[in-house]
């Protein structure tokens, strides 16, 4: 027992130290903090002044254009276009939109003029400015009230319930923390996993597997890589976690609420009373979501599936040889199923209790990603207990076979140099006598 | 005292036998040369040693008691033939961590890699890290680290390849001090003068089986072929030198080696000398060389398994 703490400190610590790791651990929050300062950022700087002439010779758009997001409108009468098309840039506008007399019943004849494209974002809200404008004087012409009009919109929302609870539910939030944490796991699975399948062929091609195997038991030496390297990945994530947290605290220090809300809402604004209904529905959808199920659910699963991958990359990695080329092969068996989970993980998020998503939840190769999709919808509305507590059972199971398994072609593997090892032989050993 | 005994020790693999029917026992403090060519089960015999494989058939007894690789591999040190360090490791904490997972508590660990370290003259290595250091610096890192724990039973794979001369020497030293602190050490090789100089008992496997097993002196003494080598202060015309008790085998400047007859005896060839007042010089016995031994019996058992194995078609 001492020995194996004693492995999984060293995993731990010679990882912690080196450089790389430092370097993930701050730049991954960074990058996550660049995400969302940035587009803010652009947002606000975007406020530099854009002029746009406008030559209106139909008379019906004079000073109805919203000016709004750095972009306005300057009316000009009697211009000549031709010259204007010519000198617009010397006269300090960025664009020149040109509305011809036209037909209300057929308008066309419409143009802007730039120097190169215009921005995607100008050219739709223009379009949908002129056609709203155009809209509005036909509603006028055939006598249609605009509050009339607005009175018969309609913009009912049903309300999803979970029947059993009466809980209220909502699929899309569910949607997002399924898939979100099913592709959590996906990551942790290829990512850990091949870190460890890295660090058991380190131990053999540099020969010191031998001289450990001499004081430690194999399984000891493998099981102690499998848990350090947990414990770095736990401790990478508890950091970015507080990191994240802190960052998004402190995002309102950099950029100024006014901004945040322009980003956020584009030029509509919203009405206290509706920015209160978005918080309340906001906190509505968050708790309708199981936290103190999933949460645990979560841990589980992770570590579950965690061990069982892991386990089986600690064997392919005592296969190794000199040759890197031959490692990309003998992984494949492993990776396969992990790309199969995510796979099946995407359907179950869409429909979660089809029987793909059932059994993908159930069977260990796949479980941990499937059954983090499904959890989400509710348990037991979507999962029956039944169906959790089979793939728990299986889960376990499952982790204790691999690593077994794993542990007795690792044993063998990892003393076995200058000779191609394939994979049929090296499930013989799992069957072998020691 | 024995503090190794091992007896009808068997190991099958799938395609063959790798230790087949092995028995031999090792001294308290003896200097154990286990010899065999490349291929012979050296490797998987040291590796039953050391509790890294369990024998499929036979005993190992470990001082005394039926061997228990969890609690008695804190008496072994064992540097296998293919071995190494972790690159990125710090000198100092590499050695400390081999240590502590042989059991050693850290602060006496501490002690002793300062001991070993001043003693081989690496203090300035301690924070250096193993890939900045040259092979054969390697090479000491690792007798230091295989030694640390103080084992009783010493086990070193071709101890000395990749080393150069002085530090061959240097390792070739402490393996006799340790010997003489009562450390037992089995020394593994297929360099033969090596074991002549360093070893007082050997065992020679070939292909799982054992050949050979005894002293060195031993051996010697029983595979040699009454052959000596006599200094003369003038060479004899060739018509002195008929005779029923020993035949020329090779001539020399000044010497001649010759083979004795059965029935003679050293005095007899003297006396030949003697009586015709040819001056002797020198007068040695030529003991065969290990190397020789290993040959001829390695040799003698492929052709006797050859044979056997054509036997059928005659």
């Amino acid at each position: 027992m001492e020995k194996i703490w004693l492995i999984i400190k060293r995993e731990f610590i010679t990882r912690v130290r080196k450089k790389s790791f430092l370097v993930t651990t701050l730049l991954v929050p960074l990058a996550f903090a660049a995400m969302i300062i940035v587009p803010i950022l652009l947002a606000t700087s975007s406020s530099e002044h854009k002029l746009i002439a406008v030559v209106d010779n139909s008379q019906l758009f004079e000073n109805k254009f919203p000016d709004s997001k750095g972009v306005y409108f300057k009316y000009l009468h009697q211009q000549n276009i031709d010259s204007l098309k010519q000198h617009y840039e010397e006269l300090g506008y960025e664009g020149v939109l040109y509305i011809p007399e036209f037909d209300i019943n057929r308008p066309s004849g419409f143009e802007f003029y730039s120097s190169g494209q215009a921005s995607v974002t100008m050219e739709s809200s223009i379009n949908s400015d002129i056609n709203s404008i155009i809209e509005k004087k036909r509603m006028e012409l055939q006598g249609i009230d605009q509050s009339k009009l607005d009175g018969i919109k309609s913009d009912v929302e049903v309300t999803f319930k979970n029947g059993k609870e009466g809980k209220k539910g909502s699929s899309w939030v569910a949607y997002g923390v399924g898939y979100a944490s099913g592709f959590i796991i996906y990551f942790i699975l290829l990512l850990f996993g091949t870190s460890v399948m890295r660090g058991v062929m380190e131990e053999k091609v540099s020969r010191i597997a031998e001289v450990m195997i001499s004081s430690v038991k194999p399984f000891q030496l493998m099981m102690g890589k499998i848990i350090g390297i947990a414990a770095v990945g736990l401790l990478q994530f508890l950091i970015w976690g507080v990191l994240i947290t802190a960052i998004y605290s402190l995002i309102p220090l950099f950029v100024s609420p006014e901004s945040m809300q322009a980003a956020a809402q584009g030029s509509q604004a919203m009405s206290q009373s509706e920015q209160a209904e978005v918080v309340r529905r906001i906190s509505e959808v968050v708790g309708s979501i199981q936290w103190s199920l999933l949460l645990p659910c979560f841990v589980l699963y992770f570590l579950g599936g965690y061990l069982f991958y892991s386990s089986l990359y600690a064997a392919i990695g005592s296969l190794a040889n000199e040759d890197a080329a031959d490692i990309q092969q003998l992984t494949i068996p492993v990776t396969v199923p992990i790309i199969i989970g995510i796979m099946i993980m995407m359907k179950a998020v869409h429909d979660p209790t089809s029987s793909l998503a059932v059994w993908g939840s159930i069977i260990p190769f796949t479980s941990p990603m499937v059954m983090m999709a499904r959890l989400p919808y509710g348990v037991p509305g979507t999962v029956p207990y039944w169906q959790l507590g089979l793939s728990f059972v299986f889960l376990i199971g499952g982790f204790m076979t691999t690593t077994w398994a794993a542990g007795r072609i690792y044993r063998t593997g990892i003393l076995m140099y200058g000779k191609k090892i394939t994979l049929k032989e090296a499930m013989k050993w799992v069957v072998r006598k020691p | 005292m024995n503090l190794l005994e091992v007896k009808h020790l068997k190991k099958h693999y799938a395609t063959h036998k790798a230790v087949d029917d092995v028995s031999f026992d090792i001294q308290q403090g003896s200097i154990f040369g286990l010899l065999g060519p490349n291929g012979a089960g050296k490797t998987t015999l040291l590796r039953m040693i050391t509790g890294i494989f369990y024998p499929d058939e036979g005993q190992i007894l470990f001082n005394g008691k039926k061997f228990d690789p969890e609690n008695d591999v804190r008496h072994i040190g064992y540097m296998p033939e293919e071995r190494g360090l972790y690159k990125k490791m710090m000198v100092g904490e590499q050695t400390l961590y081999l240590a502590q997972l042989k059991g050693v508590p850290k602060k006496e660990a501490v002690e002793k890699i300062k001991y070993w370290f001043d003693k081989f003259d690496i203090n300035s290595w301690y924070n250096k890290r193993i890939d900045e250091l040259s092979k054969g610096m390697q090479q000491k890192v690792q007798f230091i680290s295989t030694i640390l724990h103080q084992p009783k039973l010493l086990i070193l794979d071709e101890p000395f390849s990749g080393l150069d001369p002085i530090n061959s020497n240097l390792i070739k030293q402490e393996i006799f001090h340790l010997s003489q602190q009562g450390t037992t050490i089995i020394f593994s090789t297929h360099r033969m003068e090596q074991v002549e100089e360093i070893c007082d008992h050997i065992l020679l496997i070939n292909k799982g089986h054992k050949i050979l097993d005894g002293s060195v002196k031993q051996i010697q003494q029983d595979f040699k072929q009454g052959l000596f080598k006599i200094g003369l202060g003038t060479m004899p015309n060739p018509a002195q030198m008929a005779t029923y008790h020993f035949t020329i085998v090779q001539t020399h400047d000044k010497a001649f080696t010759v083979k004795m007859n059965e029935d003679s005896t050293t005095n007899d060839i003297l006396l030949h000398f003697i009586r015709q007042d040819i001056p002797v010089t020198y007068f040695e016995e030529i003991l065969p060389s290990i190397n020789e031994v290993f040959i001829t019996q390695v040799q003698q058992t492929e052709n006797s398994r050859n044979n056997v194995a054509a036997a059928p078609l005659t």
